[in-house]
């Protein structure tokens, strides 16, 4: 090897002084300079620990690959009681734990829609005061993901997304539409109803559908859409204009009512977010799958409680390392403005730890006008977010990068060397309850998280030395 | 408080670009609400909720709803919207951000060798990652704990990679100078070892004798402690001793540990190439460049000297202002061997840890070292300065129009300036130019380091 080294003049990539790269260059040397910045006082030693036990990269490996060895697809419509083995009390909620006194206006909005339409409560004041009797669990540690509020009460159908290849799967609701939806925490009776009849009329169509055909290949699903223009996460009509297509057939061929299977085509042609949730139990599949490798710094989940914003790591397991929710830059419905919105919210950010949303953005440039940006951004910003993941998506590939994969795989050690945050395309909630969706827009994870965690896998390190 | 709505038949928008120019129309003054949207269901729900009248509309036509103060704002604020709809949004400037780690710069291109010097305590992290991408490393920066540089080292050995330091100053590889290096002519000789004046001084005293320098690898000033082992000193000469085109090979290193001082012995005698050891304290950095220059079958002169004329310099003791810990370290030893300890005791290197921590190196910042310069003026205790000027790449661009008047003033004053001159012809700061400078000054100029702490003795020691 060094042989190789001392056969030519040597191209040389530095990080540190300006002046020894000035030296090289001035020598006519090929030299690549690193921006080099310090991180934070409080992860230096952490880092060194870590680099020291060297086992980091050959767990990412493994942990990626887990993660990238899956293929999600969409098999039925279940029932959250069965699926999950929800007790009647028990309700699901997006984020890391919270509990009910701590929950913001968006979240407790969407529970007490969630007590109205199981029948625990008559009106919205019983709820309340129902409120702190309900037992709060995060969808995560059920297998399930939820947008925004991500409340999954035991009534409510569940989509079911297998592993075609494993015996992993995930769970999530099917997607209500946009504006007062329970999601962005409203509970008029409009939304209720709107449950009501989902239970009553989609979720067996679409069952009754889903039974007629192979599982639904939704990574091909999701890799088609964002060559037409989806980011995942925030833009997702492609992707349920493909699902429609995947559908149709076996729509038409069922013998439910005819208006029902009308109603549910046009329910899903209204909502350009049906296929958002599909994604996300898709990206939970991968997640859950890569968790648990120790030593492995690759993060399998980010989400939001609409108080706090947590992340977990691979190495460290079902921990949570979670600091206060940001607020999210965007671009406001109507008279709304930024006074009216809750910090960020939802687990939907689980696109975005498996390459999608705000990482594909420059597949989709039209998303990065939410704070202003330009198409330039949107290229920029995914270019950035290479700088932080361990791999590019073999399955999700940016058609404007000459098909270059998406950056895949979150490295929480990447995150606080660089300072490079990962970026996050999401909906804004409304902060009172009941008034549900306000805006769209960019946010950023928070490096505290990040901070916790890569301290927690380093005293994991120096424990096994001891 | 007037409203005006309008419908933009079959008109499509991007619903986000829809949002901006909503917000576009907010801004015009007089505007109190405005909505720009596709006619879709939850639009017009949201049109009725701001209280505007909803025209028959299809999903495929435009809404444009304006609240505004009075009738004369409907008009700046469509030609707004209009402005929003048609101005393209940015520069299309799509390149990628710079890289932030030593991994992702070495990647973009295409790189073998990693050159770091970031802060001591975060140089493991970014040298550990250089090798996990299969670079050889140099790691300049100091203030690195020795296990970080033994687990580094380590590495290296295992993936066949050179660690050359932490505290590695100086090296060249293929004629091209790493850190503070000397422009080097390509030539016969390679050098290995622990200390970076040491490479520094041998490669000019080779340039001064006609010789080039293939590679001078620096191996880290703690390489041949006992702690580290010699462990990239043994593997670079193991390397320089397969190269091809190295046909003497000279090792190089301060005071060495007793027993790896016994390892690279055995070594360097094991080589098929000639090797020449050259341990200060047992030997002078120029009895090393002799011993390579023999090995070629060539025999030494002399190296150059800008001597001084006149009157004898005040009485008083020697005292040492480097900037060169290796040069020091070998002017100390020649002075402490013929005057006694106590007159070497007063010789200070002005790169070592405690003098860098928060300041630039004294070779490429003077400021203190002239401070210092100018108090031993004053000083007329002491009668002869002692000093190294080092050129080359990465060094002060023009050491001597700084150093020349402190010295000229100290001339005044009755203080003997000798300056160790480590420099190459072909330095970019011109070794003669900076020698005649600082002799007209007033200083004697020795290209060898050895031969200025010679002439420091005698004039402290009386002999001349």
């Amino acid at each position: 090897m060094i042989d190789r080294l001392l056969a030519a003049e040597p191209v040389v990539a530095t990080a540190g002084v300006d002046l020894l790269a000035d030296a090289l260059e001035a020598q006519g040397a090929s030299v690549s300079r690193a921006a080099w910045r310090p991180p934070p006082d409080e992860v230096s030693d952490a880092l060194a620990t870590i680099a020291l036990h060297r086992r980091t990269d050959k767990a990412n490996r493994i942990a990626v690959e887990r993660m990238m060895g899956v293929r999600p697809v969409l098999t039925g419509i279940g029932v959250a009681r069965d699926a999950l083995g929800l007790g009647e009390r028990t309700f699901l909620h997006a984020g890391p734990p919270i509990a009910w006194e701590d929950c913001s206006g968006p979240m407790r909005g969407a529970l007490v829609g969630a007590m109205l339409y199981e029948g625990l409560a008559a009106s919205p004041e019983e709820a309340v005061a129902l409120g702190p009797e309900i037992e709060l669990s995060p969808c995560h540690h059920h297998r399930a993901v939820g947008p925004m509020a991500g409340v999954i009460s035991p009534s409510m159908p569940l989509a079911v997304v297998a592993d075609a290849d494993g015996d992993g799967a995930a769970y999530t609701t099917l997607n209500e539409g946009l504006g007062k939806v329970l999601r962005y925490g409203a509970f008029a009776p409009e939304v209720i109803d709107r449950l009501r009849w989902m239970e009553r009329v989609l979720a067996p169509t679409l069952d009754a559908a889903l039974r007629r055909i192979d599982p639904i290949d939704l990574r091909s699903l999701i890799g088609q859409a964002l060559q037409m223009g989806d980011d995942g996460h925030n833009r997702n009509r492609a992707a349920t204009s493909l699902l429609l297509r995947e559908l149709g057939a076996a729509l038409l061929e069922g013998d439910d009512p005819s208006r029902d299977r009308a109603e549910v085509f046009r329910f899903m042609h209204a909502n350009d977010h049906f296929m958002l949730n599909l994604v996300m139990a898709s990206a939970k599949v991968g997640v859950d799958a890569a968790s648990g490798v120790a030593g492995s710094s690759l993060v399998t989940a980010m989400a939001r409680n609409g108080t706090e914003f947590g992340i977990r790591v691979s190495g460290t397991g079902d921990a949570w390392f979670t600091a206060p929710a940001p607020e999210v830059d965007g671009l406001y419905l109507g008279s709304f403005t930024a006074a009216d919105a809750n910090p960020d919210l939802g687990d939907s950010a689980i696109t975005e730890t498996v390459g999608l949303g705000g990482f594909a953005m420059a597949a989709s440039p039209a998303i990065v006008g939410f704070v202003g940006g330009t198409a330039a951004d949107a290229v920029r910003r995914t270019l950035a977010m290479y700088e932080i993941t361990l791999v590019e998506h073999p399955h999700y590939r940016i058609p404007f990068l000459e098909s270059r994969g998406t950056p895949t795989g979150i490295d929480a050690i990447r995150v606080v060397r660089t300072g490079v945050m990962p970026v996050i395309n999401t909906g804004i909630a409304g902060k009172e309850p009941g008034v549900g969706m306000v805006g769209a827009g960019i946010v950023e994870a928070p490096v505290a998280c990040f901070l916790q965690a890569v301290r927690a896998l380093a005293a994991i390190e120096s424990d096994e030395e001891a | 408080m007037i409203s005006h709505v309008e419908v933009r038949r079959r008109t499509y928008h991007d619903s986000v670009r829809l949002m901006q120019a909503s917000a576009a129309v907010q801004r015009v003054d007089g505007v109190e609400t405005a909505l720009v949207a596709m006619a879709t269901d939850l639009n017009l729900t949201l049109l009725q909720d701001l209280g505007f009248e909803v025209a028959e509309t299809t999903p495929d036509d435009m809404l444009v709803a304006v609240r505004a103060a009075d009738e004369a704002v409907i008009a700046p604020a469509l030609a707004a919207l209009d402005a929003a709809l048609e101005t393209p949004a940015g520069d299309g400037d799509m390149a990628a951000p710079e890289p932030r780690t030593i991994g992702t710069a070495a990647a973009r291109a295409g790189a073998d060798l990693a050159l770091i010097s970031v802060p001591g305590p975060h140089a493991f992290v970014e040298a550990a990652e250089a090798l996990a991408s299969g670079l050889h490393v140099m790691v300049f920066s100091d203030n690195v704990p020795v296990h970080q540089e033994i687990a580094l080292k380590q590495q290296g050995l295992e993936a066949g990679l050179l660690v050359m330091g932490p505290d590695c100053g100086t090296a060249v590889v293929s004629g091209l100078g790493l850190g503070f290096a000397n422009a080097v002519r390509p030539g016969p000789v390679s050098l290995v070892g622990a200390s970076g004046t040491g490479i520094q001084q041998l490669c000019c005293l080779l340039d001064a004798a006609g010789v080039g320098v293939r590679h001078a690898l620096g191996t880290g000033s703690r390489d041949l402690s006992h702690a580290v082992g010699g462990r990239a000193t043994l593997q670079a000469l193991v390397a320089l001793d397969e190269d091809p085109a190295t046909e003497v090979i000279v090792v190089v290193s301060k005071p060495p540990s007793p027993e790896v001082a016994e390892e690279v012995s055995a070594a360097a005698a094991a080589c098929t190439t000639p090797t020449v050891l050259c341990l200060i304290g047992e030997s002078t950095l120029e009895d090393g460049a002799a011993a390579a220059l023999r090995a070629l079958g060539r025999e030494p002169t002399p190296p150059a000297v800008w001597p001084t004329r006149g009157e004898t310099p005040r009485q008083g003791t020697l005292r040492g202002l480097f900037s060169g810990g290796t040069l020091r370290d070998e002017a100390r030893m020649i002075v402490a061997g013929t005057l006694g300890e106590a007159a070497a005791a007063d010789m200070i290197d002005f790169g070592d840890d405690e003098y860098t921590r928060g300041r630039p190196h004294p070779m490429i910042d003077q400021r203190l070292r002239l401070e210092h310069l100018g108090e031993t003026a004053a000083d007329d205790s002491i009668g002869v300065a002692l000093l190294d000027v080092v050129l080359g790449h990465g060094a002060h661009p023009d050491p001597a129009s700084e150093m020349a008047p402190v010295v000229a003033d100290a001339k005044e004053v009755g203080l003997g300036i000798v300056v160790s001159l480590c420099g190459s012809s072909g330095d970019p700061q011109g070794r003669d130019a900076q020698a005649a400078a600082l002799n007209e000054a007033g200083a004697a100029v020795f290209l060898s380091n050895a031969a200025a702490a010679r002439h420091a003795v005698e004039v402290v020691g009386g002999t001349r």
